[in-house]
């Protein structure tokens, strides 16, 4: 029985639903209880800070000798910021910790943060890139002077050539406004003192444990074998819980201080206040469009507001250089300008989060798409036709190569099943009752799955992309798969048992996964990037494929016949063209208690190896279909089309469940959420109540079709695709409402679509009816 | 340190006492003191609902109520939902039909859906796409949590028929 | 997020919680539903020394309707709308506006006296009570009065209620058969606080409407009852041109608050179109 591409239940929910989870929280309960006081302005220094008498009070005075986070990037153009895990001078952000108090309930804690009196200097905020870039603005860091932190910057030779050629130039500015990643539960962490021992176990809510063991045995100025770094059940990450943050430093510093068990379990205002957000960027591109509607070449200056610091350990070009390598997105043109920068804030850091950079390119390359084709009368499908990627590999302006994938098809699968004619006369006749639908289209590539030369190639000083795995088959026949990626919910336990299966003919239920435990796994970066299919899966298969050949030779031996004639599966170790079989049990048990009868072979079934691949493109195309009130400017989704390209799908559940997922986030982002600061930097949203995560009311069915193009970029043969969702959605769904508002001529380029900046735009447009 | 208060508890048919103070939430009540962890703290504000237990068998809000108003009432959470080892048909559903991922905001939109379908077992799709608009969800998506619901209905009323 | 600590009181009856009230005065707060003071004490916005909690009293956990009037005792949770509570239009417009507050678990705990004393300004059972002209029956250890809802509330979150008095019941009038209702309301979610709502009601005889009642709430510091424009819509036939000139003076005539959500000038945008709706409903 192949166990690939079968719509398995997950191995990991019976537990989760009889409310037998692991989250750190549900370990915290006889620590004591830590809370951070948080800066109350977003920028100023600090004079003193008045604490009581009676309680255990710590400020960055008493962490003098902890090193600040500083990630580097080896570029010139890269300045390095130093975040102290505890501020002694001054505060950079609304939200920043100051001063941690420990106390024996989290309630007591919040009454002794309440009584330490932080006196700061307060000094003007710089919260928008526009005021951080104009010339006379102070300086965010006195490190960087212009508050750019990082800048890509290249022009292709050919480029003003094609804009002296263009038939149209369009030109837009494109604002996504900040977002937080959300995830159901927030961040927290437990930090064990063992006394026999002298170590600490820190169990946390993080995606990458062995990178945090790194991050803060090297703060602390400590070997990393005086910690371990324990990733339970993750109640969701989204990318928000990648980085390194201070709070997790503080929580070692304090248990190898008080000698005893600490944690701290974030609440939901400091979430949205102090982890880390995205998304806040600001493109304008010029696009060069030949009279036939190919794009000859184009132009973009693009901002990233990177916030008060640099994220470690991927650091703050995350956003930036992303947008600048991967803005061309699916389409084949040659010539490419573009400079891209990061720049410094007094607002909380900026961190990957779901997408990185690509649902604002998206969204400005799809927005671009539609107004160039309205100009040139060309309908919005066909000039994706005329600039799609067909060959393959492609090699991008930004040197970029992109493996098979299938746009052209993806799209013209998405739009046969859109039944757009049908639609264009429900329209039609829908206007003249004054109701305004509209329909939606955007194309992208997800680059996923990629290994150290990405991440080389962006100068990173610490270089993420392999990973490692250890295979083990015990004597009785159970397999044991040890993996440096940490899951937080994807399934991805489940996923790599199928495939593992199929390896080894072994029923899915007969493999443990075990992740997120420096203690127990192989060095690992976690999951983040749409990686761990890709690569967690491919030395997953690569180990296991090991153990394979290992059980063939020993079955050989038994059976005396050639490895080559063994076929695993199903249990049993079967001779093919004969009826001799023996159970995998019953071999696996051989390796190891009649090892001396296998002349050549190690004792045992225990292999492993890496896999570090240069990385896989998946693509889709997504159709959005809206109804816009024009009164109240509240737009409902009505239907989502999604046609995805992923490879090969190992479990096409989980797979659907990724992209159902990150099309909510898309939605989410093209409507609903919207991190707010005032003029002084002070937060707006720091609830559920302003800041808008969508219901189950907001969201719509979502239809997925899938394209399963083979590349040879994955020994899996499956591509990465836990970002695409939230990446292709913003741009369906903006394009579907300017549709709808086409007879008002109304282009928005701003994420999120919110009702009031709809219905602003109606007034500009004099669509207003009470105007 | 403030007055702690003596409160027995009736949670999944056992009998908890326990001495909290009076600001301690049932959330926080169920989790720490008797060790229930499964009613999960999501915003403490009453919007995300991942700490939605039944309390005299309507879903509420466990991080809006003071544990020490839960005297007296008897209280259900998802520790209390399955048979034995038998799944509930709501826990049943959400796992064949992919209704949960990280599995954090689980427990309440089971509770949840586990009262509303109590008080009403016939939920037309609006209306339980009205309730469930309830709690949030960060992974999904919704779409699966809403049809696991669904199917689940269906077969807690073909049972109710035996 | 942990509530700051107070003293908690559970009174057995009406009459304890009133002594309680007279002794404690503005150190203690109420606490019925709890579905908004809760919040706010785990924010620490809120921090009472003494909560009273009040659910004991089962005394006040009523529904009466009369001729006159639907009373409405304090203990009565928004779930008791769910379904409609008396025959008629009331009846009809409490389930429906019930549907818009928060969701289904806090409908479960929250109450209708609660909603009202806390005088959120985009409470939708503030609206009813503005706009349909409830009474309401306080009472203290001093005695009773009876308060007219537009002297009842006096701002966000401020009411005529004094320290020791308890808002016992809510008096809706009744409505005749003949009455026809309307409500709209725009949130950002399902659930969300109104940006902008309005109530409307009229009894219509032979195309003409005899009586109406207009009001609209999320969008000033109080819910308002739009008096002047129920004088014009009296007398006139139920048309659509009616309605849009009724609602282009809605917006006109209040000078909305603004937040993140929703600017000055959009919520007028609202306005208008809450009052379109909701009085194309109810005279449809």
């Amino acid at each position: 029985m192949n166990w690939i591409g079968r719509r398995l239940p997950r191995l990991e929910d019976p537990a989760l639903l009889k409310g037998g989870g692991s989250y750190v929280a549900d370990h915290a309960g006889k620590a004591a209880a830590v809370c951070f006081v948080r800066s109350p302005v977003a920028r100023g220094t600090i004079v003193s800070i008045e604490m009581p008498s009676d309680g255990t009070v710590f400020t960055g005075r008493d962490l003098a000798d902890v090193k600040p986070i500083r990630p580097i990037l080896h570029r010139p153009d890269y300045v390095a910021i130093g975040q102290p895990v505890l501020p002694v001078d001054r505060v950079s952000f609304c939200g920043q910790a100051v001063a941690v108090v420990v106390a024996d309930d989290a309630a007591l804690a919040e009454d002794l943060a309440e009584q330490v009196f932080v006196d700061i200097d307060v000094a003007d905020a710089i919260v928008d890139f526009d005021t951080a870039l104009a010339p006379d603005a102070a300086p965010v860091h006195p490190e960087a002077t212009s508050n750019v932190v990082v800048e890509g910057r290249m022009k292709t030779q050919g480029l003003d050539q094609a804009f002296a050629e263009a038939a149209e130039i369009v030109a837009l500015d494109v604002r996504s406004h900040r977002q937080s990643a959300a995830p159901m539960e927030n961040r927290g962490g437990l930090a064990e003192y063992d006394a026999a021992s002298g170590r600490v176990t820190l169990t946390a809510s993080v995606q990458m444990p062995h990178m945090l063991r790194t991050g803060i045995a090297d703060t602390l100025g400590i070997p990393e074998s005086e910690l371990r770094v324990i990733a339970p059940d993750v109640g969701g990450g989204f990318g928000q819980k990648m980085s390194l943050f201070p709070e997790y430093v503080v929580l070692v510093w304090l248990a190898r201080k008080l000698k005893r068990s600490v944690a701290w379990i974030e609440d939901r205002r400091e979430n949205l206040l102090a982890s880390a957000h995205g998304r806040d960027q600001a493109f304008s591109l010029r696009g060069a469009f030949a009279r036939d509607g190919r794009l000859l070449g184009l132009e973009a200056d693009l901002r990233s507001n990177i916030g008060a610091f640099s994220c470690y350990p991927v650091t703050c070009g995350v956003e930036p250089l992303m947008a600048f390598a991967e803005l061309p997105g699916p389409y084949d043109f040659a010539e490419y300008g573009v400079r891209s920068r990061g720049v410094t804030t007094n607002t909380c850091m900026m961190a990957p989060y779901r997408g990185v950079s690509r649902p604002t390119l998206t969204f400005s390359m799809e927005r671009m798409m539609d107004v160039a084709a309205k100009r040139l009368g060309i309908d919005a499908a066909e000039i994706r036709r005329r600039n799609l990627i067909k060959a393959f590999p492609h090699r991008s302006p930004t040197g970029l190569v992109y493996d098979e994938g299938s746009y052209l098809q993806a799209m013209e699968v998405a739009i046969e099943a859109a039944g757009l004619p049908a639609f264009r006369a429900r329209q039609e006749a829908m206007r003249e009752r004054g109701r305004y639908l509209g329909v939606g289209l955007s194309v992208f590539s997800e680059r996923t799955g990629y290994g150290t030369p990405a991440y080389a190639a962006r100068g990173m000083e610490i270089v993420p992309g392999y990973e490692i795995v250890d295979c083990t088959m015990d004597p009785s026949g159970d397999v044991v798969l040890r993996i440096g990626s940490s899951p937080h919910g994807q399934g991805l336990k489940t996923s790599l048992a199928q495939l593992v299966s199929d390896e080894l003919g072994v029923e899915p239920q007969r493999i443990r996964i075990i992740s997120g435990d420096t203690d127990a796994t192989p060095y690992g970066w976690g999951t983040f990037a749409s990686r761990s299919m890709v690569i967690a899966g491919g030395s997953s298969k690569l180990a296991a494929g090991k153990v394979a050949g290992k059980l063939k030779t020993i079955a050989a031996t038994l059976m005396e016949t050639s490895p080559d004639d063994i076929e695993l599966k199903d249990g049993w170790a079967r001779v093919s063209h004969s009826n001799q079989a023996m159970e995998i049990g019953t071999l696996a048990r051989a390796a190891y208690h009649q090892s001396h009868r296998f002349k050549g072979l190690l004792p045992g079934l225990h292999e492993n190896a890496v896999y570090d691949p240069g990385g896989t493109f998946s693509n889709a195309s997504h159709i959005a279909f809206v109804e816009v009130d024009i009164e109240t400017g509240g737009v409902r989704v009505e239907r989502f089309l999604v046609a995805e390209d992923a490879g090969v799908l190992i479990n096409p559940m989980i797979v659907d469940g990724q992209i159902t997922g990150g099309v909510a986030q898309g939605i989410a982002n093209a409507l609903f959420e919207e991190i707010v600061y005032d003029d002084t930097g002070n937060l707006l949203t720091a609830s559920f109540a302003d800041y808008l995560p969508p219901t189950a009311a907001e969201i719509p069915e979502i239809e997925i079709m899938h394209m399963e193009t083979v590349s040879a970029e994955s020994v899996t043969k499956a591509k990465g695709v836990g970002e695409g969702g939230a990446i292709g959605a913003p741009a369906a769904v903006v394009n579907a409402i300017c549709d709808a508002l086409s007879p008002f001529g109304i282009e928005l380029f701003e994420l999120p679509a919110t009702p009031q900046r709809i219905r602003e735009a109606l007034r500009r447009a004099g669509g207003a009816s009470y105007a | 340190m403030p007055d702690k208060r003596d409160v027995t508890l009736a949670v999944n048919g056992k009998t908890y006492a326990v001495s909290v103070e009076p600001r301690r939430s049932l959330a926080d009540v169920l989790r720490d003191d008797c060790g229930l962890t499964g009613t999960h703290l999501g915003c403490e504000h009453g919007v995300c609902g991942a700490c939605t237990v039944l309390v005299n068998e309507k879903p509420v809000r466990a991080c809006l109520m003071f544990g020490v108003q839960a005297e007296g009432k008897t209280v259900r959470t998802v520790e209390g939902l399955a048979d034995g080892d038998t799944l509930h048909p709501l826990q049943q559903a959400f796992w064949e039909n992919h209704g949960l991922q990280c599995g954090f905001c689980t427990p309440g939109f089971l509770m949840l859906a586990a009262g509303a379908l109590q008080e009403n077992p016939d939920m037309t799709d609006d209306d339980i796409k009205d309730v469930l608009s309830s709690n949030l969800c960060r992974c999904t998506g919704y779409q699966n949590i809403v049809k696991a619901v669904r199917l689940a209905a269906r077969e807690m009323r073909a049972r109710a028929r035996i | 997020m942990k509530a700051a600590a107070f003293d908690y009181l559970r009174p057995a009856d009406l009459g304890e919680a009133l002594a309680l009230l007279a002794t404690h005065k503005d150190d203690c707060k109420i606490l019925a539903g709890g579905q908004s003071l809760v919040p706010a004490m785990n924010f620490r916005l809120a921090r009472p020394a003494i909560l009273v909690d009040i659910n004991d009293l089962n005394e006040l956990d009523y529904l009466r309707a009369d001729a006159d009037h639907l009373k409405i005792g304090a203990l009565t949770r928004h779930a008791a709308f769910h379904r409609p509570v008396v025959e008629g239009p009331l009846g009809t417009l409490l389930a429906k506006v019930v549907r818009y507050i928060a969701h289904y678990p806090i409908r479960q705990r929250g109450t209708f006296a609660g909603s009202l004393s806390h005088a959120d300004p985009a409470s939708e059972w503030c609206l009813v009570a503005a706009t349909l002209r409830a009474e309401m029956l306080a009472k203290s250890v001093r005695g009773e009065r009876v308060i007219a809802a537009g002297d009842f509330f006096h701002g966000t979150f401020t009411t005529a209620l004094e320290p020791d008095e308890v808002l016992a019941e809510i008096r809706l009038p009744a409505m005749a058969p003949d009455w026809r209702v309307g409500f709209y309301e725009f949130s950002r979610r399902a659930g969300d606080f109104a940006l902008g709502m309005a109530v409307a009601a009229a009894r219509v005889e032979e195309g003409t409407i005899r009586e109406a009642r207009l009001g609209v709430g999320g969008v000033a510091d109080r819910a308002i009852r739009l008096g002047t424009l129920e004088d014009q819509l009296v007398g006139k036939p139920a048309s659509s041109a009616l309605i849009d000139g009724i609602a282009r003076e809605a917006r006109g005539m209040i000078e909305p608050n603004g937040d993140i959500h929703a600017s000055p000038e959009y919520r007028r945008d609202l306005i208008a179109t809450s009052v379109k709706r909701a009085l194309t409903e109810a005279l449809a």
